[in-house]
Parts: structure tokens; sequence; C-alpha cells
């Protein structure tokens, strides 16, 4: 059905667009952009007024947990958060069971989404088998059905000959290697920052150099082999700097991070042992999340994600050491940004929309959105002032572990249109099938 | 009265709360030197003593301070312990304080567990021990010996030696000397130090020599050997004689300068036997200052009145 947006503010920096204007979606586009346009008969009307409207938000690293872990998570339940954070894609971490390092794997997610019909699904495929770091999975295949990205998230590939090897063969087919940078002989068993939080909480510590180490290695590799590297959730204000020196260079070098990592620090982790607060990496230093803001400001981090891992409640309802790392974004994300850097003046809308819609879809070698006429409908519109209180009710990610239940932000998505759908009406998801074409279940 | 509701840690004690518990532990100190060892204190309380690791030194001062206050005691924990079979602590807690039970006395494995007990029953909670953050009786009872010592804790300065990464004695003890207004300061190799040791508001060196003639306390610490796995130190013997406190060193010390130790003590590791048993050695003390650290602890967190403390 047509829809109508009318008096939105349209920012979109691809095209120099920051202006007031109607717009009309019909058939799956952008059929007009003007003011003072008409709604054809049998058309939707949204007022836009006090409202933003940008290309449609993309979440390049979230885990789905589908298949394996559908207690967690599932492609339809997942989809559903996203709608509700605003997102017309994501790409999701190959950590499943089994891990998605196969063709077969990537079909599967895409097309369980498609089923699910709320946001597209764009797998990261693993780079070596099981994401073991022993033996190239089968990328080539991976990318023919549509692997957006390789990566063995949730580790980083230890051998640095296993990585070289991985990043040259990548190199062939115009793909960036997602790197999640961990030494793992120096983080060792740590759960939290080695510094104060490891010392005042009696915890092993995963220290900064145990990423900043292998962001700089990778670095190498990427010089060495020529492959475009995207360095995950990048945590410390040191791997933020390897970055940058390797952008200043002219490497093929991007980077992401996570609204936690911005706005919470090991110093937020007390004696009650949040396990909410248990994250990989780790919450860092005050000074780690001040360079971070200032990264995501001013464009040296290119992407905002949020490494979205969903975990049921007796996976954190225990001791913090033994609980899983990780927590839910997707729906916190956008409010997150609006209510501590958008609406403070820190950050232009200009730079949201880059790091939130433009830089993932380039990352991912996804087709730009731009807001122009004939353009496919992919679309946000934003209410910078709706209060949001965060509850479990709000969430509607299958698991609930999010340190920011409870949290009163201002600003959040109101309508998400995917190819002219609208996934999100009103802050409500609208849509999406509870079975698959064959009557299975999604859900 | 104690200003927290619980004994979890000591940096929420204030110094009224452990001058409080010490105060009393010495009346208990007292009870413990009759021929009968015995007050009706916490009569009909019930007390779990729930201990998700081993422990025979802690296990034993806690047992017996609960019979010479009357309380009626059970002990949950090893290879009987549901939390083996697979059930959460919180379940676990839950179960138990159905049974309605006054206090938990829990040493785990893995820091916050008690922090987690604390919020799944409405009993008491006593720390003792977890993972490598607190354990708070212990500083307890050694503030207790040094103060019984010296007649003061303030303005004393104390050295802790030894692996000061993995110690729950340090989390406790340096917090509590320091509200106390002890000063302390740390020694040990550099794979066994702190990394946030302005958090204790301490300094850190890896010199034990330099700071033997300046302390009124060498605090020991015990070197687990299973550290040595992680290659932390090489061997035991060279840890002996870079860092033990042996007859040469003690030497070194002022004249009224003590030993302690949380033990148990690996003599001719961290610790000669010439020192430990030495006139300076409190390692006894410290021992026989559990049990009435203990019971003054449960005494004050149960509300106990002071009907029985005096016949």
């Amino acid at each position: 059905m047509a829809c109508l947006i009318r008096g939105a503010r349209l920012v979109d920096p691809q095209v120099g667009l920051d202006d007031v204007a109607d717009v009309l979606v019909d058939g799956g586009r952008l059929a007009r952009i003007g003011s003072g346009l008409e709604a054809p008969e049998a058309c939707e009307v949204v007022e836009g007024a006090g409202r933003v409207l940008v290309p449609g938000l993309v979440d390049m690293h979230v885990h789905f947990r589908d298949p394996g872990f559908e207690y967690k998570e599932t492609i339809l339940t997942g989809s559903r958060a996203a709608a509700k954070g605003g997102f017309t894609d994501v790409a999701t971490m190959p950590n499943t069971d089994p891990v998605c390092d196969t063709g077969t794997g990537v079909r599967y997610q895409i097309d369980r989404a498609r089923a699910a019909g709320l946001v597209r699904v764009h797998p990261v495929g693993a780079l070596t088998r099981g994401e073991r770091g022993e033996q190239l999975a089968e990328i080539g295949d991976m990318v023919l059905e549509g692997a957006a990205a390789f990566s063995d998230d949730g580790h980083g590939v230890q051998n640095a000959g296993m990585m070289r090897t991985c990043m040259e063969y990548v190199s062939k087919f115009d793909r960036a290697v997602i790197a999640h940078c961990e030494v793992e002989a120096l983080s060792g068993n740590g759960v939290v920052n080695e510094g104060r939080a490891s010392t005042s909480l009696g915890m092993f510590g995963w220290p900064a150099l145990a990423e900043e180490l292998e962001v700089w290695r990778d670095i190498q590799l990427s010089r060495l082999t020529g492959c475009a590297l995207h360095v995950a959730h990048i945590s410390t204000a040191r791997s933020l700097s390897y970055v940058r020196e390797a952008k200043e260079e002219g490497l093929p070098v991007t980077c992401e991070v996570c609204p936690h990592h911005l706005f919470l620090t090991e110093d937020d982790i007390d004696d009650s042992y949040d396990t909410n607060l248990k994250m990989n990496p780790p919450l860092r230093t005050a000074a780690d999340a001040a360079a971070l803001r200032e990264g995501i400001a001013d464009g040296s981090i290119d992407c905002l994600v949020t490494d979205h891992a969903p975990h049921a409640a007796h996976e954190k309802d225990c001791e913090f050491e033994i609980a899983y790392f990780g927590i839910v974004g997707l729906e916190t994300s956008l409010p997150l940004m609006l209510t501590n850097l958008v609406r403070t003046g820190a950050m232009g809308w200009d730079r949201l929309v880059e790091c939130m819609a433009v830089a993932p879809r380039r990352v991912l070698r996804l087709d730009p959105v731009r807001l122009e006429e004939g353009a496919v409908a992919d679309l946000t519109l934003v209410d910078p002032d709706r209060p949001v209180t965060v509850t479990r009710d709000w969430l509607e990610s299958r698991s609930k572990n999010t340190p920011w239940l409870g949290a009163e932000l201002t600003g959040c998505a109101t309508d998400v249109f995917l190819a002219g759908e609208r996934t999100l009406a009103d802050g409500v998801v609208r849509g999406g099938s509870e079975t698959s074409e064959r009557g299975f279940p999604l859900v | 009265m104690l200003s927290v509701r619980n004994l979890i840690d000591t940096t929420s004690l204030t110094a009224d709360d452990i001058t409080q518990i010490l105060d009393t532990a010495r009346g208990f100190a007292e009870v413990n030197s009759r021929a009968v060892k015995k007050v009706p204190a916490l009569r009909g309380r019930t007390i779990v003593n729930l201990f998700l690791e081993p422990s025979t030194r802690t296990r034993s001062s806690f047992e017996l301070a609960e019979k010479r206050l009357s309380a009626d005691s059970l002990n949950m924990g090893g290879s009987t312990s549901s939390v083996v079979k697979g059930e959460s602590l919180a379940d676990t807690i839950q179960t138990i304080s159905a049974m309605n039970v006054d206090m938990f006395v829990v040493r785990a494995r893995l820091a916050g567990s008690p922090q987690l007990v604390a919020r799944s029953t409405d009993a008491r909670v006593i720390n003792a021990g977890d993972g490598k953050h607190q354990h708070p009786t212990q500083a307890l009872l050694d503030l207790f010996t040094i103060r019984e010592n010296f007649g003061r804790l303030d303005g004393l300065k104390v050295a802790i030696v030894g692996d000061l990464l993995h110690s729950r004695v340090l989390g406790s003890l340096a917090p509590a000397l320091r509200t106390m207004g002890a000063e302390v300061v740390l020694v040990g190799p550099p794979t066994f130090q702190v990394a946030d040791p302005t958090w204790f508001g301490c300094e850190q060196t890896d010199d034990i020599d330099s700071v033997l003639s300046e302390v009124d306390v060498m605090y020991m610490l015990r070197v687990q050997l299973e550290r040595m796995e992680g290659a932390a130190i090489p061997s035991s013997r060279e840890y002996n004689r870079l860092y033990g406190l042996n007859a040469r060193r003690a030497a070194l010390m002022r004249p009224d300068a003590i030993v302690c130790h949380p033990g148990p003590i690996n003599r001719g590791m961290e610790i000669m036997p010439e020192v430990a048993d030495s006139h300076r050695s409190r390692i006894l003390d410290q021992v026989n200052a559990g049990v009435a650290v203990r019971m003054a602890a449960m005494y004050l967190l149960l509300g106990g009145e002071d009907h029985g403390m005096s016949d």
C-alpha cells in the first residue's frame, strides 16, 4: 500500500539533504519527494512533523542464535527486535550451531528472514570451519549464497599464519574480514577489564593489550594481503589510534563500536556483580569510552553496531564469572545514541546516519540506500523527543539481558519501511509471519 | 548495631562497625578461655554453613563459633552440594531458605557468590571467602590480633607480601586496615602484583628488603603452589630466596614488629620455620582470634541481645 510521510525532516548526507519535505512511498520505492504532496486514494498517511526521516538503519553485528540456540533468539524474534529498533538490515554472526561455515547455512538464514519478512538478514560467514581457526571454510560457496562478510566472531583467529591465509583468500571476493580481536593467551580467563575492575572485584582481568595486539596484527595483514579489514567492537583508545593510523596510510581498514563501550565503563560494575555488565570485550576505562565517543562523532569509527547477544535468564542469573558474555542491544541502540550524543549536540544527524546506515552498507558491500526519488524505500522515521522506558515488555527480543532495563531514554524509531512495507508503525512491529510457507513455526 | 545487614566485604564497613566487632570479639575471647566455652546468645537460631569450595580451617572456626553461641548449624557443600548436581546457586539458597534458616555462611570459588546468596534469601549472609574477591572474617581476625598486640591500629604500617593478584585475604585486609587508619604497602614479584593498587590506596613494590625496617607488621600471604603452573614464578626455591621471610630478613625488622600469616603456611616457601615459630609470630593468635571474631560477627548480625553474654 502507498504511504505518504508528511512534513518530516529528511536527513541524508549521501545526497547533501537536510530539509523538511513530504515523501510518497509507492511500489516499494520513494515515488515522490516534494512539498505539499497530495495523498493518492487508499494511501496511508504518516504525520512526520517534528520527526526525522533517514535511510533505513543497518546493524552489521548481531547474533540471532538461529540455528542451534532458538531458546535465546530466533531469526523471527531477532527480526522483531531489529524492526523495533528502527533497522531494515542486519548482519548476523556465524557462531550458531552448527556454525555458519557453508553456503547452506547462509541460505538457511536468508530464507528464514524472508519468510519472517521484517528485516533483511545478511549472514556473515565463518572464516574457518567451525570457527576453530584451523582450516578455511567454504568462503566462495558462501559468497555465492549471499554472505556479506566473513568473521570468526566470538574468537580471534589465534594463529597469524591462518589469519593471513583467510585474508588472502577473502581478498579475491570483494568482501571484508570482520576481526574479533583477542589474543587468548593474554585474555585468558579474563571476565572484566584488567585494572580497576579486576582488582576491586577479585576476578581475572582481560587486558586492553589482548585486543590492541591483534588489531595491530590484523592491520599489518591487511597491508600484506590487500584484504579489507573491519575491526569488530573496538573497545580501547589505543585500538582506535591503530585504526586511525591505518586509515591515514590508506589501508582498507574500518571499524565499529557498540553503545555499551561508549556509554558504560568498568566503574559501572560494582559489588552487585550485575552480569548484564559482562561482555566481550569487557567494559573499559572512562578514558577509553571518552576516546570512543570522540571517534564515533568524528568519523574515525565508521559504524555503530550492537553486538546484540541474547542469552536466556538462567545463563545470566548466576555468578559473574560463569555468566555468558554479552547483552541484547537492537532496541536500545538508537535511543542511546539519540539520548547521549545527538540530543546533547556531541554528534550531528549527518554523522548518525553515516554510522548507522551509510557506512555499514558500504562495509557489507550492499547497495547504497539514498533519500532520492526512485530509490528503494528502506526508511526509518525517528521521533527524537519520544520518551522511552526500557522494560521487558518493550523489548521484542526473546532475551532480556540488558543493563538498561528500567532506563529512561529520549528518542526512538517510530516507523520503519522495508522496501515500502511498513514493518514498524508508530512504535509497533507490524506484519511478520510466524510460520514458514510450509506451515512450520518460525517462533 | 552494625551499619550493614550482611558481612560480605570490608569495603562497606565503617570504622565504627569494625570497632564494634573487635570489641565484641574481646568478650567472646574471654568466653573461649573458660572451661565451659558456651553462651546461649544464639540459642534457637539456625545457621547454614554452605561451603562450595574445600575448607578445613575456616569451616572449623565457623562451626566452633556457632556451637559456642548455642546456634543450630547445618553443614552443606562439597560433593553433596546440589550446586554440584547442576542446580543454580539461587535455587539452592531459595530451597534452604524455605526451611526458615537465619544465616548463611558462604564459601565459594566464584567472586560475588555471597551477593547472589543475599539476593536470594531474607537470612543474613557472611562471606567466608569468595573466589579472589574478599574474605572479611579473615581480615577482622587479623585486625583483632594486630590491635591486641599494639593496642591500636591507627598509624601502624603493614606490609602485605606474596601472591597479591589472587588473594581474597588482601581484598578484605587492605581496605579494613585503611579504614582503621593504618598504612599498607603491597609487596610481591611483578607477576603477583595487582593491576590497580590505587584502588587499595596503597604503594606496591617488588622489593621486600626495602620495607622490612619500616613496618610494624609483615603479613605473609600463602603462595598457592598451583599458581606456579601458570609460570607466574619459576620455582618455590627462587620465591623463597627472593621473598621468603627468613631469619636474616626478620633481623632487619623493628624490634617490636610482628609476623602474621592467614595459613596454612608453606614452611620453606613464603616463611621459614625459624620465623614462623619465633617470638615475632602471631600466627596461632590469629587462629585463636578467628573463633571469637566469627562469634562476634554472627552475634551482631543476628541482633543478639546481651542475654547470655554475661552469664
